[in-house]
C-alpha cells in the first residue's frame, strides 16, 4: 500500500487539474467495474499539445498518474504523446506498487479519446470551411 | 504537525498505567509461570491476579479465562474447539455475513473439513435478526456465532437475545467481542454468552495479547499442544507482561466504562452530526442509534474512500476506509456488502473510531478538514461535474 514520495506528491498537488473549457479535444475513459472516471482536455496547435488537463475519479494512484501524464504529454507532438503508456507514467513516478500500476491506464486511454475527438472536431470544422480531407 | 488518531478500532494507544503495570514483569519478575522458585511464582501470582481481573470485567469465573495471542486465536479456538470436540452431536454452525475475517474464514476452514456454516444476511443498518438465528437452527446445529459489535460500521447485536435463542435450543453462543470491551457493559451469565472472545490492544492494553472466556463444561478442543498450560487449552509459556498488561487494561476500562462511554459518545454524535450537516453528499453507514459509541462511518459521493484516507493523512488526521483499490477493481468490504451498498457507493466510505484519549477540539478539527479535504477531491473528481450537468444527485 506505502506510495512514495513522488506519487504522494502528485496526490496532494496534482498538476493541470480541472476542466478546460476552450478545450480543442475532450476524452473520457473509465472502468465500469467500480467506475473510475478520467477526463482529459487538450489544446493543440500544429499537432503540438499546447495545453492539457484532466479531472480523475479513483483512488490516489489514479490521482497522482494522471497529474504525472499530463506534465508528460505538454509540449509534446500528439504522435510522442500517444507512446505514453501506464509503465512509462509509472516510471516516472519512480514506481508504483505492483497492484496499483492498472490504476494508471485511464489517462493513457481518456487521451488517446481526446485525440479522437481533436481530430473529430477538426476534420468538421475544415468540412464546414469546405475543405475536404483525402482518405488515404 | 499534530498527528490526531482516530483509528482505535484498529489498535489503540497502550494506557500509561498499563505499560508501568507491565514493566517489572520484563526485568523483574521475568520467570516462568510453571517455575518452582520465586521469580516463578511472582510471575504465577501475576497471572492468578490478571485472570481475575479479567473474569471481574465480564462477570466470569477465574478458571473460565482462557489467555491467549489475540482476538483472532480466541476466536479460532472457540468456533474450532467447539467444532472439533462436538462433532458427535452435529456438524452445522450458524454465524453472520459480516464477522470478522477471524470468525468468517475459520468458519470456511471448517467447511473444508465436512462442516456446514449458515452466513445469516444482516439488515441495511447492520443488524442480525434474533428471529432469523431462530429459523436457521437444525438438530445438527452446534454453534452459533454473532459478534457483539460490527468492527467497521460499529453496529451492536442483540446479543443477550440471541445467546437466549441459542440457550433454549441448547446451543453453544459465541461472541466476539473484541470491539465490544470498554464499550459496552458486558456481563458474560446476563447475556447468555458461552465463549467471548477479546483482544487487549483494542482496550489500550499491548498486542499480541487476548483472552477467550469458556463457559465451565464446554468442551473444546485445543488448536496448541505442548505444556498444557491455560488448562490445557493453550499450552505455551504464558506472555507475563502481556498478560498483566491485559488485566489492568481490561480493569481499568471497566472502572471508568461509564465516563469513557460517555466522553466518546459526545465526540461521536459531534463527528457524526457535524459532517453529515456540514457536507454535502454524505451519508452514515449502519444503525444510527445501536452503534459504538467510538465508531462512525460513512460514505462520500463522488470520492474514493483510499484518496480520502491519504488526504486526511497529510492533514494530519488517522482514519481508515472500507474500500481498497487494487489492480483496476475497487472492492467493498465484506461487511459494506453485507450492507447492501454497492462497489460504487463504497468507493467514499471513510471509518472514524475513537477512544478516550480523544477529545471534543479533535473532532473540531476534523471538521474543518473534512470539509476541505471532501472539496479538494471532488474539484478533481469529474464524477460530480458530469452528474451535475445530468442534473443527478
Amino acid at each position: 500500500m506505502p506510495y512514495n514520495r513522488k506519487v504522494m506528491e502528485h496526490f496532494t498537488q496534482p498538476r493541470n487539474v480541472g476542466e478546460m473549457k476552450d478545450a480543442d479535444g475532450v476524452g473520457k475513459a473509465s472502468n465500469n467495474v467500480d467506475g473510475d472516471l478520467v477526463v482529459i482536455y487538450l489544446k493543440v496547435k500544429d499537432e503540438i499539445i499546447q495545453g492539457v488537463s484532466f479531472q480523475t475519479f479513483g483512488c490516489a494512484a489514479a490521482i497522482a498518474s494522471s497529474s504525472m501524464f499530463t506534465e508528460m504529454v505538454k509540449g509534446k507532438s500528439i504522435e510522442a504523446a500517444q507512446r505514453i503508456d501506464k509503465q512509462m507514467v509509472a516510471e516516472a513516478l519512480e514506481g508504483m506498487p505492483a497492484n496499483k500500476v492498472e490504476c494508471s491506464i485511464l489517462a493513457p486511454e481518456a487521451f488517446r479519446q481526446a485525440v479522437e475527438d481533436y481530430r473529430q472536431r477538426k476534420e468538421s470544422s475544415l468540412r464546414k470551411n469546405g475543405v475536404y480531407l483525402a482518405k488515404e | 504537525m499534530e498527528h490526531i488518531y482516530f483509528d482505535n478500532s484498529a489498535t489503540t494507544r497502550v494506557d500509561p498505567r498499563v505499560a508501568e503495570a507491565m514493566m517489572p514483569y520484563f526485568d523483574k519478575w521475568y520467570g516462568n509461570a510453571s517455575s518452582l522458585h520465586s521469580f516463578g511464582r511472582e510471575a504465577s501470582e501475576a497471572l492468578d491476579e490478571a485472570r481475575e481481573r479479567t473474569a471481574n470485567a465480564i462477570g466470569s469465573k477465574s478458571q473460565e479465562i482462557v489467555f491467549t495471542s489475540g482476538g483472532t486465536e480466541s476466536d479460532n479456538l472457540a468456533i474450532q474447539g467447539v467444532a472439533f470436540a462436538n462433532r458427535d452431536a452435529g456438524d452445522h454452525i450458524i454465524t453472520s455475513a459480516f464477522e470478522h475475517h477471524a470468525v468468517l474464514n475459520t468458519c470456511r476452514f471448517l467447511e473444508t473439513q465436512g462442516f456446514r456454516v449458515t452466513y445469516l444476511p444482516v439488515t441495511s443498518v447492520g443488524m442480525v435478526d434474533p428471529e432469523l438465528v431462530k429459523e436457521a437452527i437444525t438438530k445438527r446445529t452446534i454453534l452459533v456465532s454473532i459478534m457483539t459489535a460490527n468492527n467497521e460500521i460499529g453496529t451492536v447485536q442483540n446479543v443477550r437475545e440471541i445467546g437466549g435463542i441459542s440457550h433454549d435450543n441448547g446451543l453453544l453462543f459465541h461472541t466476539d467481542a473484541v470491539q465490544g470491551i470498554g464499550k459496552l457493559p458486558l456481563e458474560v451469565n446476563k447475556d447468555n454468552i458461552d465463549l467471548l472472545a477479546l483482544s487487549a490492544h483494542k482496550f489500550h492494553g499491548p498486542k499480541g495479547v487476548g483472552a477467550l472466556f469458556v463457559r465451565k463444561g464446554t468442551n473444546l478442543r485445543p488448536l496448541v499442544y505442548g505444556g498444557g498450560q491455560e488448562r490445557g487449552l493453550r499450552s505455551s509459556t504464558e506472555n507475563i507482561p502481556g498478560i498483566v498488561g491485559l488485566g489492568k487494561a481490561i480493569e481499568l476500562s471497566k472502572l471508568e466504562l461509564e465516563e469513557n462511554v460517555a466522553r466518546m459518545t459526545s465526540v461521536r454524535d459531534r463527528i457524526i452530526d457535524g459532517t453529515l450537516v456540514g457536507v454535502t453528499g454524505c451519508r452514515l453507514n449502519g444503525h444510527r442509534v445501536r452503534r459504538l459509541c467510538n465508531n462512525a462511518n460513512f460514505r462520500f459521493d463522488y470520492i474514493d474512500g483510499e484518496a480520502l484516507v491519504l488526504n486526511l493523512d497529510v492533514k494530519g488526521f488517522a482514519t481508515s476506509t472500507g474500500s481498497a483499490c487494487s489492480a483496476r477493481s475497487t472492492e467493498a468490504s465484506h461487511v459494506l456488502k453485507a450492507i447492501g451498498i454497492e462497489s460504487e457507493h463504497a468507493r467514499g466510505s471513510l471509518r472514524i473510531t475513537l477512544s478516550k484519549m480523544n477529545s471534543m477540539a479533535e473532532a473540531e478539527a476534523y471538521l474543518e478538514t473534512i470539509k476541505e479535504v471532501v472539496t479538494r477531491l471532488r474539484s478533481i473528481s469529474p464524477v460530480a461535474m458530469l452528474s451535475k450537468q445530468e442534473g443527478g444527485a
